[in-house]
């Protein structure tokens, strides 16, 4: 068994709203995943459903192999996009109670507490209220007691939004080597950009349906389109060599810099065969760049959308 | 413990630790007691004026019974058509006119005597007149009768005077009210406690909401549970307030009376009639009284262990209908001013369960609008506990009436509870909307 979650054919709809369409996927243990796609696109509904908080209309949810149910609860942990704490409730006990709820016991919870409280730092809050602590205080202790029973599954929505950039990247290294321990981590967001980096897997969500899914390193792969930057250094004006290069080549953009002496241009080839542009500029000048464009997520996105509204 | 049990705990300790919570547990009974202590101050000062009643006496029975003792005199009226009579009563400015008309016998002649006032008159001098009578017909039909205490009490009981108004109407006076103010004592109490303690569970709801914690919790529990802990846990809380509240007040007004030796029976006396259990106590410590014995008697006749044991299951079963409505308002509003146009409508059937029931029961315990209400599952847990203390079966209420209503009161809160529990479920993870009736009714489909 690879995957700890595998969602079938999962459609959710409220009254004549379809909040989501048909969705499968499959998400492997011991990953962090990405689920991305622009705001209302179903996100955290296919999260709710995960957490049992809503139930699909149709479809099959397998947590672990085996069909979703109330037990798996004590083995995800959920930071939700709106999220908060009891304001006027003491820290510990309000932290014991989330993880009792979870079902930690109360000794257990209380040695992990201290566990956690010193390795982020918060020693002393214990006593207080929440009222009393500042901001990103409180979203340290958000994520102690989304972390703190150890499950297997940990998802976060939106999880960097509201956090400062300091306790972003606490929260980031944090994430990391939970992963690392062998957590399976899912990312809800719809700024795919801010976690890109850490995604292995992905997929897009669009208008409640998945639109792409897949490792991102091959997702990348597939969707380059032999798109390549080059930088040359030249002595004279740059568009003579350009249109003579533009005969042979598809430029797709160009810049000149009279000061810089520096001629930039971006190329489409027809295939990754890079060889012959680069026995061409060679003969012409110095090539002080030359690099093949990666598309982003959001790239990828926009391209899939823009092709599915085409073909639809 | 279970998930349900960490829910009640914390919802009960969140709520008694709450300041306002405990700054309102411990200066009610103060508050409380202060008023009584004032009121019953304010009664013994209104009450201390000497009232003079004229008396025309046309019988030959009763003639060297009228006494003046320290609250009243007696003018004894010779030669004067009624009319008359009641003229110089209203122009010497005396309190009222005793009128006894000729008669061959004493039980002729009360039944037909009539006291004359300017407003309702006061108990403390129609309770005065009465036991007049009353110990002269006792002697009377004792003697008839034989001595028996059965027979005595049976004989107490049977006379009242007929009270009119100068204008001619009757007033009247009857124990029903007193049970039903019992009843309604016990009624008012569930209402008390519905709106109360009901407004906390939704205010409770609303807090989790703007605190965005709700979807936190629901992770872990269901929604369900979440609501059911919540409304037992604050109605645990405010269990423990009101039993402080009873236990502290009593307590209170036990060593005032003690100290100050004021005499709450004064109180209870001039009141047009004793309110509720707490009334009915104060009377027995004060039973030299021949008339607050008849009282006293009534409240004992009460079922208590029925009234008690029903108030137990219709406390309980209203109780957990409102207050689950009141969650599902919480849910659907994100703050307290977008409740008033779904409070309204909750409100509602309770005013109309007290009023209704203060005016119909009073008048007929078993009349078609008290029964009516007493069956409708929204108002049944007030105005069936005001017809109750009249027992069951005859002369009281039927008992298939009493179990129609338990049964409609159960159907109603099964539903209810569910149709509360979607909106809720629903509602809590709704934000930014001020929803409608129409969206409330769509969302029982989701």
């Amino acid at each position: 068994m690879d995957n700890i979650l595998v969602a079938k054919n999962v459609s959710k709809s409220y009254g004549n709203y379809t909040a989501l369409s048909n969705i499968s996927l499959e998400i492997p243990k011991n990953c962090i995943y990405g689920l991305l796609g622009p705001n209302g696109a179903g996100k955290t509904t296919f999260i709710r459903i995960i957490n049992q908080i809503t139930y699909q209309d149709k479809g099959e949810v397998l947590f672990n192999g085996q069909p979703l149910a109330p037990e798996h609860i004590s083995h995800i942990g959920y930071l939700p996009e709106e999220r908060g704490l009891y304001k006027s409730m003491k820290v510990g006990e309000q932290a014991l109670y989330l993880a009792q709820l979870k079902g930690l016991s109360k000794q257990d919870a209380k040695k992990r507490l201290k566990f956690w409280f010193e390795r982020l730092n918060i020693g002393d809050w214990w006593n207080k209220k929440i009222q009393e602590l500042s901001k990103g205080m409180a979203q340290k202790i958000q994520f102690i007691v989304t972390v703190l029973h150890e499950p297997k599954l940990l998802i976060f929505d939106e999880p960097f939004s509201g956090f400062d950039p300091i306790n972003a990247n606490i929260i980031k290294d944090e994430i990391l080597q939970l992963k690392d321990k062998g957590t399976s981590i899912i990312f809800s967001t719809h700024r795919m950009e801010s976690v890109e980096e850490l995604c292995e897997y992905i997929a897009l969500i669009h208008k409640s349906e998945k639109i792409l899914d897949g490792k991102l390193s091959e997702i990348k792969k597939e969707y380059k389109n032999n798109i390549f930057k080059i930088g040359l250094e030249i002595e004279q004006n740059g568009d003579a060599l350009l249109k003579q290069l533009e005969e042979k080549f598809n430029i797709l953009s160009s810049s000149f810099d009279f000061q810089e002496k520096q001629l930039d241009f971006t190329v489409q080839l027809p295939s990754n065969n890079t060889r012959d542009v680069l026995l061409e500029i060679s003969k012409q000048a110095n090539v002080n760049r030359f690099e093949e464009t990666i598309p982003s997520a959001n790239d990828i996105f926009i391209q899939t959308v823009n092709n599915k509204e085409d073909n639809g | 413990m279970g998930k349900l049990g960490l829910i009640i705990k914390r919802e009960y300790l969140a709520k008694v630790r709450n300041k306002s919570f405990i700054i309102m547990t411990f200066l009610s009974p103060i508050l409380i007691v202060g008023m009584i202590v004032l009121i019953a101050y304010l009664t013994e000062i209104n009450d201390s004026e000497k009232r003079i009643i004229s008396v025309l006496n046309e019988s030959e029975f009763l003639s060297k019974e009228f006494e003046p003792t320290e609250s009243m005199s007696y003018v004894l009226f010779r030669d004067l058509t009624l009319q008359e009579a009641k003229d110089s009563t209203v122009s010497l400015g005396y309190y009222g006119l005793l009128y006894l008309p000729k008669g061959m016998d004493l039980e002729n002649v009360a039944e037909s005597s009539y006291l004359f006032t300017k407003d309702n008159p006061n108990t403390s001098v129609t309770q005065r007149i009465e036991s007049i009578f009353q110990k002269q017909l006792l002697q009377k039909r004792l003697g008839k009768l034989g001595v028996s205490s059965e027979q005595f009490s049976d004989i107490e009981a049977q006379f009242e005077i007929n009270l009119a108004a100068f204008s001619g109407e009757k007033s009247i006076k009857g124990i029903n009210e007193i049970k039903a103010f019992i009843g309604g004592g016990f009624g008012y109490a569930i209402m008390m406690f519905i709106i109360i303690y009901g407004g906390f569970v939704m205010r409770s709801v609303i807090e989790e909401k703007t605190s965005r914690i709700i979807e936190v919790i629901i992770s872990s529990v269901k929604p369900f549970q979440l609501m059911l802990g919540k409304i037992i846990g604050t109605s645990l809380a405010g269990i423990t307030q009101f039993t402080i509240w009873i236990l502290s007040a009593s307590l209170l007004l036990f060593l005032i009376a003690l100290f100050f030796g004021i005499d709450f029976g004064v109180m209870d006396a001039n009141a047009s009639m004793p309110r509720g259990p707490i009334g009915g106590v104060a009377q027995f410590s004060n039973s030299l009284d021949s008339d607050t014995m008849l009282y006293a008697n009534e409240i004992l006749n009460i079922p208590w262990m029925l009234l008690i044991s029903s108030f137990l299951i219709y406390f309980v079963l209203g109780y957990l209908i409102y207050s689950s409505i009141y969650a599902a308002i919480g849910a659907a509003v994100d703050n307290e001013t977008d409740t008033q146009q779904f409070i309204f409508p909750i409100i509602l059937p309770l005013m109309l369960g007290i009023y209704v029931g203060f005016f119909s029961v009073f008048s007929n315990p078993n009349g078609p609008i008290a029964v009516g209400f007493s069956l409708f599952p929204l108002t049944s847990p007030i105005v069936m506990l005001m017809r109750l203390p009249g027992g069951i079966g005859e002369g009281g209420v039927p008992l298939w009436q009493l179990l129609l209503s338990i049964g409609l009161l159960i159907v109603t809160f099964l539903g209810i509870v569910s149709l509360a529990a979607k909106i809720y479920r629903v509602g809590i993870l709704m934000y930014g909307k001020r929803p409608t009736y129409k969206e409330l009714f769509k969302w029982l489909r989701y």
